[in-house]
């Protein structure tokens, strides 16, 4: 599993312009950002490099930032190659709670999805290559 | 015109050497019947024969809500409930219930209480007077009524609710008198005013009384215009009667206080010492007539002065100005009595949340809203919105069922509530 980073934002003017700065003042690059709105607040979704260090720049910009272990799943990118890991996910019972994807460099796609930590077995056993995270993004030292 | 001129006109004088023999009787009646007045007064080391003149009454112990609670449900009754006729209640969302009973006599001095501010507003036996108070336990719909009765107006006990339905009636029965809080008038002249009518020329009513939660002076104008009425602000509270403990005439610059049935005192919210009159400080009653509960110095903790100037109307009863806070952080909202106490109560049974919270209150079209500002703690899982919003909607129906009142959850980032040295400002009145 790989670590995202998780940030709650009120719906105010500017609060995601202040993660990306908080972001950038840290000097840590970001792979992926998916944000999930509602009507009161959003929350958005990171995978970027050293994701403790980054949550603690966050939370010292006084923003509510904290990792949550994902997972990172390798599937060919081609027509198809999400829906093959859906209908997996489906027949096995596996509940997503929410998922988006990115591209890494020419090596395909890389699908990140929010299931039970107890899904990596099964996951694993239906022939999913599960990313590393050294392979996405640079760890943190700690 | 006064509903009771020899009263309400009555020499200072002659008004104190009546309150002097009623205070006497008054706590010898409270004293002899109440167990527990008996028991403070014993260990104040003062007894009803101490109290030879008006002034007397300051060596007497205080009696605060609190002594209610623990006395619940009868504990503070000073007569059996064979003359008790009826029984009022608080919300009792502190947790307890605080009881007031009330006589024969204690319902018909109530009555003559609330009319004396129906006349003050013009009405008289021709009246029809709409009371859109609620009735119930809380005292303000059956206090209104009462004083529309012994006055003999026409009452229509529309109670609360049902906006579109007041109007009509209020155009339809040709309605000269309104009785309910002043949100919900300028509710009620909104409703009308949407509806395509302007009240203040096309309908009859002239008056309007109002009471049960603060009312800023913008907001009062903004009724007397819209409904084109006279204002008059009315003081009680159920603790020791209900509506008409004090209310405001033609001359509207603060409330003819009943000192025939009540004796205010002014004290220092810290020293309890009285201070002089015209200053501020907070408001003390000692019941002078109530049968069934009477009260000896009874701390409501609402701050106000006495203005004990002549008044031009020619009532001889002192003033008091209108409620300008609270000695603890009561709050009123839609009538409803909440103490930020019982929010933090809430909140700490759930440790998904910090206990750092605030309080925001609002007022949109006519109506108090409250929200509450509260942070999750590190180790809740922000990343999903539905354990969010699973949070927010349980411990709305938490404050909800413990409030009695609806309370908007805004889950805020981490520091935005202060974390204040010493007191927090844990409330934010914007209304």
């Amino acid at each position: 599993m790989i670590d995202q980073l998780s940030v709650f934002l009120p719906n105010k003017k500017g609060t995601l312009s202040s993660v990306a700065a908080a972001l950038s003042e840290a000097d840590i690059n970001m792979h992926a950002l998916a944000i999930a709105d509602t009507a009161e607040y959003g929350i958005v979704r990171i995978i970027c490099d050293t994701p403790r260090a980054a949550a603690q720049a966050l939370a010292d910009a006084g923003l509510r930032a904290t990792t949550t272990p994902v997972f990172a799943v390798r599937v060919p990118n081609t027509p198809g190659g999400l829906t093959q890991l859906l209908s997996f996910c489906e027949e096995k019972e596996l509940n997503i709670e929410y998922g988006y994807c990115f591209l890494l460099g020419d090596e395909g796609a890389i699908d990140v999805l929010k299931i039970d930590a107890a899904a990596e077995d099964v996951l694993r056993e239906g022939g999913f290559e599960m990313v590393s995270p050294e392979e996405i993004y640079q760890l943190d030292n700690a | 015109m006064y509903y009771q001129p020899e009263i309400e006109t009555m020499p200072r004088e002659q008004l104190r050497e009546l309150q002097l023999t009623r205070m006497k009787w008054s706590v010898k009646h409270a004293y002899e019947n109440i167990d527990f007045v008996k028991k403070i007064c014993d260990e104040a080391g003062v007894c009803p024969s101490d109290l030879n003149s008006l002034e007397d009454i300051t060596k007497f112990p205080f009696m605060v809500k609190q002594d209610m609670r623990d006395a619940y449900p009868f504990g503070l009754f000073a007569v059996p409930m064979h003359d008790v006729k009826r029984i009022h209640a608080s919300s009792g969302t502190t947790g307890q219930a605080t009881t007031t009973g009330h006589t024969t006599n204690d319902l018909a001095y109530w009555g003559d209480c609330f009319a004396r501010g129906i006349y003050m507003v013009g009405g008289s036996q021709d009246s029809v007077i709409q009371v859109s108070y609620g009735y119930g336990l809380f005292t303000g719909g059956l206090g209104a009524h009462a004083g529309g009765e012994a006055v003999g107006c026409a009452v229509i006990p529309t109670s609360s609710g049902n906006t579109k339905r007041q109007v009509q009636i209020m155009k339809d029965f040709g309605t000269d008198i309104l009785a309910c809080t002043p949100s919900y008038a300028l509710y009620i002249a909104d409703t009308a005013i949407e509806l395509g009518y302007d009240p203040a020329k096309e309908f009859k009513i002239s008056g309007v009384i109002l009471g049960a939660e603060p009312a800023s002076e913008n907001m009062r104008q903004e009724i007397r215009d819209k409904l084109g009425v006279q204002y008059c602000d009315v003081y009680g509270l159920s603790e020791v009667m209900g509506p008409g403990v004090a209310m405001e005439c033609e001359v509207a610059n603060g409330l003819h206080f009943a000192e025939d049935h009540f004796y205010p005192e002014i004290v220092d919210p810290d020293t309890l010492e009285p201070v002089p009159d015209g200053e501020y400080g907070e408001l003390v009653i000692t019941t002078l007539t109530r049968e069934a509960c009477p009260l000896v110095r009874y701390r409501t903790r609402d701050v106000t002065r006495i203005i004990s100037e002549p008044c031009p109307c020619g009532r001889t009863h002192r003033k008091i100005d209108r409620i300008v806070g609270r000695t603890d952080d009561m709050m009123i909202i839609r009538g409803v009595n909440v103490f930020p106490s019982q929010i933090e109560q809430v909140i700490t049974a759930f440790p998904e949340v910090a206990t750092h919270y605030q309080i925001v209150l609002t007022r949109e079209a006519q109506l108090d809203k409250i929200a509450l500002n509260v942070e999750t703690e590190p180790d809740f899982p922000i990343d999903e919105i539905r354990k969010i919003e699973d949070l927010k909607r349980r411990l709305g129906a938490e404050l909800k069922s413990n409030l009695q009142v609806q309370v908007d959850i805004n889950l805020v980032e981490p520091k935005t509530i202060a974390r204040s040295e010493g007191k927090a400002k844990r409330i934010l009145d914007l209304r």
